[in-house]
């Protein structure tokens, strides 16, 4: 099926517009979904067969809703702008790397990198997130229902991590200005990284993100992690925190 | 009455003047010591070749009259749009942030005027760069500083970068002192903080993973764009034939002379291979593969005039770049600011602070009475000229060789002066067959 055949097909009576990656070549996919704009009528699309492809749903830059029934590989909603993408099943490394805006959800578990070095939206993973979950983000909100693995958050720049479970080892590990909230254990702080008093403009950050993300939990039960900021400028006396 | 004829004192070979003051400064500091530039230390070079000219069984063409090529095309792998270029000398990827955005915007006007291309660098893409560059390569860092989908799509190219011949193997820092509102912006970072910029990326490791990465980047940018692959100088036969394994449309290899905006001069110094050393290997791989000339390799490190162009070529690149040289072209390290240059310890041709922020020339700052000091305009000129200047020098040579594209320059056309160069360039030692390491010799 070629692009412009999707573009132009009739939407199904549910008003939601399918592509069968059995059929449907991944350049094909993401080429229809990459010409939608605000203007589009079609609005919702499904992916069905996505069979763990990589680079799906990548580089999207409009209000569109797409679902995917199935998991995927890398990288999938890399670099999405104003587009919701909703996995269905469970997602390769670097899900919605270096996001711009928009929403991702992952009903399953995220391998490593998620939402690494992402910008803005919001990334939410209901099962665990692997490790580096979060690595390098740049103001993007990340919402994991489970668990997440080691050297999560390391060098977080901006943003919002929220683990409703337990974080494993060197958790935001030279950490600068993103905000950590953990609501189960952390096995261990990395450098620079400090448990930090959380007041009420944290809590209330922590109710939004929770709501969005369909959390069932009370902003009370978390505690919040942050930058120590010694690193911050190198001095030779900070030479043996890393 | 007749003195005793005295010794003479003798200085240390290994404890020069040199490195006694470096074990005075480490001992006063406990810091090692961080500058800008590439390898200051004599390695084998391109001044260690010499072209062999014509002779009664190859005849040359005329200087003035007879058309010798200049012209490349990178990236025709498999980006629906590849880059043609008018000369085979790119500007080297320089960030904003190390530099000014005036020296930036000098950088895009020159390498346009001359028909080239230059590159961002780390902190992403300014409106200077992309507004006065015909052809911008984007580069796709570590850091990801300033990386957007947008920016992505108003690339002319892109390129990954892995490694930089001044530190295979290390990231980078920006010291708070250059960090402006601006430069911080675009990072997304506080003003005044040191700024990492990271050794690896942060969501892919090994080969497998880079190919799905050049994937993603295709897909994102509609499979419009060359991806180049940029390594240092490390294993140059091996991360060239990875790259082209990945799915690179262009190889950027550089060698241990290439500059960067600030490391450990230890890094510098005592880490990657020289320049000369890197191409041949890097040659073979492609050669291996059935890529040469599929896939093209653009050679940096230590490329100053049109020979350095034309030996790099005859050793199999397609193109190279600089960044150094750019630099002196647009004024860095002009002997008439000397009197600056003393007061900050150095002098003219040796200042390398450049992540210091304190440029006389006001071209590595972001201090805006600095920065007036340097004329965007005349500075792209000066930069014009100097690229005019290299390619009609690699046409001279390449027209005595009797080759009518710089490209058709080959190893043939070269020996070496020393035994050294004569094995890392696999061409004969002067007067001589001996290829070194050929056949087992």
């Amino acid at each position: 099926m070629k692009t412009a055949e999707l573009a132009d097909a009739e939407p199904e009576t549910s008003g939601v517009q399918t592509i069968d990656m059995a059929r449907t070549e991944l350049r094909q996919v993401n080429a229809t979904l990459q010409a939608q704009n605000a203007a589009a009528n079609q609005r919702k699309w499904t992916i069905e067969n996505p069979r763990g492809s990589h680079a799906m749903a990548v580089g999207l830059d409009a209000p569109i809703e797409v679902t995917v029934k199935g998991s995927t590989g890398y990288y999938c909603a890399g670099m999405n702008k104003q587009a919701t993408v909703h996995v269905e099943g469970s997602a390769g490394p670097g899900l919605a790397e270096n996001m711009m805006s928009g929403t991702v959800i992952v009903e399953g578990d995220a391998s490593q990198y998620a939402g690494a070095t992402g910008h803005g939206g919001l990334l939410v993973i209901k099962g665990n997130a692997s490790s580096r979950c979060g690595i390098s983000m740049k103001g993007i909100d990340i919402v994991v229902h489970g668990n997440v693995g080691h050297m999560s958050a390391f060098m977080a720049q901006k943003g919002n991590l929220v683990v409703l479970g337990d974080a494993g080892d060197a958790l935001g590990d030279s950490l600068y200005e993103a905000r950590l909230f953990v609501r189960g254990s952390v096995k261990s702080l990395g450098a620079d990284c400090i448990e930090k008093e959380m007041r009420p403009e944290h809590l209330e950050i922590l109710k939004s993100l929770l709501e969005r993300a369909g959390a069932a939990a009370r902003p009370e039960e978390f505690r919040r992690y942050g930058s120590a900021r010694k690193l911050y400028n190198f001095h030779v006396d900070h030479a043996g925190e890393y | 009455m007749e003195q005793t004829p005295q010794t003479l004192p003798r200085g240390s070979w290994t404890f020069s003047n040199e490195t006694n003051a470096e074990i005075r400064r480490a001992a006063a500091t406990g810091i090692y010591d961080i500058r800008g530039g590439g390898a200051k230390r004599r390695v084998p070079h391109f001044d260690d070749l010499l072209f062999l000219g014509a002779s009664i069984s190859r005849y040359p063409l005329e200087g003035y009259r007879e058309k010798c090529e200049t012209s490349v095309v990178l990236g025709a792998r498999f980006a629906k749009k590849p880059i043609e270029l008018k000369i085979p000398i790119t500007i080297a990827g320089m960030s904003f942030g190390s530099l000014s955005g005036p020296a930036k915007e000098a950088l895009g006007r020159g390498a346009t005027m001359a028909g080239t291309s230059t590159t961002t660098g780390d902190g992403g893409m300014t409106e200077e760069e992309r507004g006065h560059s015909r052809t911008l390569v984007y580069q796709y860092l570590p850091s990801r500083y300033g990386m957007n989908p947008d920016d992505l799509r108003r690339a002319d190219a892109i390129e990954i970068v892995i490694g930089q011949g001044a530190k295979p193997g290390g990231g980078g820092m920006l010291l708070g002192q250059k960090i402006t509102e601006r430069v911080a912006g675009m990072r997304d970072l506080p003003v005044g903080i040191d700024q990492r910029s990271a050794c690896r990326h942060p969501d892919w490791t090994g080969p497998d993973d880079l190919e799905i990465k050049i994937l993603e980047l295709r897909e994102i940018t509609g499979w419009e764009k060359p991806i180049y692959v940029k390594i240092g100088g490390a294993r140059p036969y091996y991360d060239t034939a990875l790259a082209v394994k990945a799915g690179a449309d262009v190889v950027v290899l550089d060698g241990m002379q290439g500059g960067t905006a600030a490391t450990q001069d230890v890094f510098i110094e005592h880490v990657g291979q020289p320049t000369l050393a890197c191409i041949r290997p890097a040659v073979q791989a492609l050669q291996d593969l059935g890529m040469h000339r599929q896939v093209q390799l653009i050679v940096s490190g230590g490329i100053r005039t049109g020979a350095d162009v034309a030996k790099a070529l005859a050793l199999g690149a397609d193109a190279v770049s600089i960044g150094t040289a750019a630099l002196v072209a647009l004024g860095d390290n002009d002997p008439k600011w000397e009197a600056e240059y003393q007061k900050l310890g150095t002098t003219a041709g040796a200042y390398d602070d450049w992540h210091e922020g304190r440029d006389p020339a006001g071209i590595t700052t972001q201090d805006p009475e600095l920065m007036k000091r340097f004329d965007p305009i005349d500075a792209g000129r000066r930069l014009r000229n100097y690229l005019s200047v290299l390619t009609l020098e690699c046409q001279t040579i390449a027209r005595a060789c009797g080759k009518s594209h710089v490209h058709n320059l080959e190893p043939e056309d070269l020996c070496a002066l020393t035994i050294e160069a004569a094995a890392m360039a696999q061409v004969p030692l002067a007067g001589t067959n001996w290829i070194p390491g050929r056949n087992g010799l």
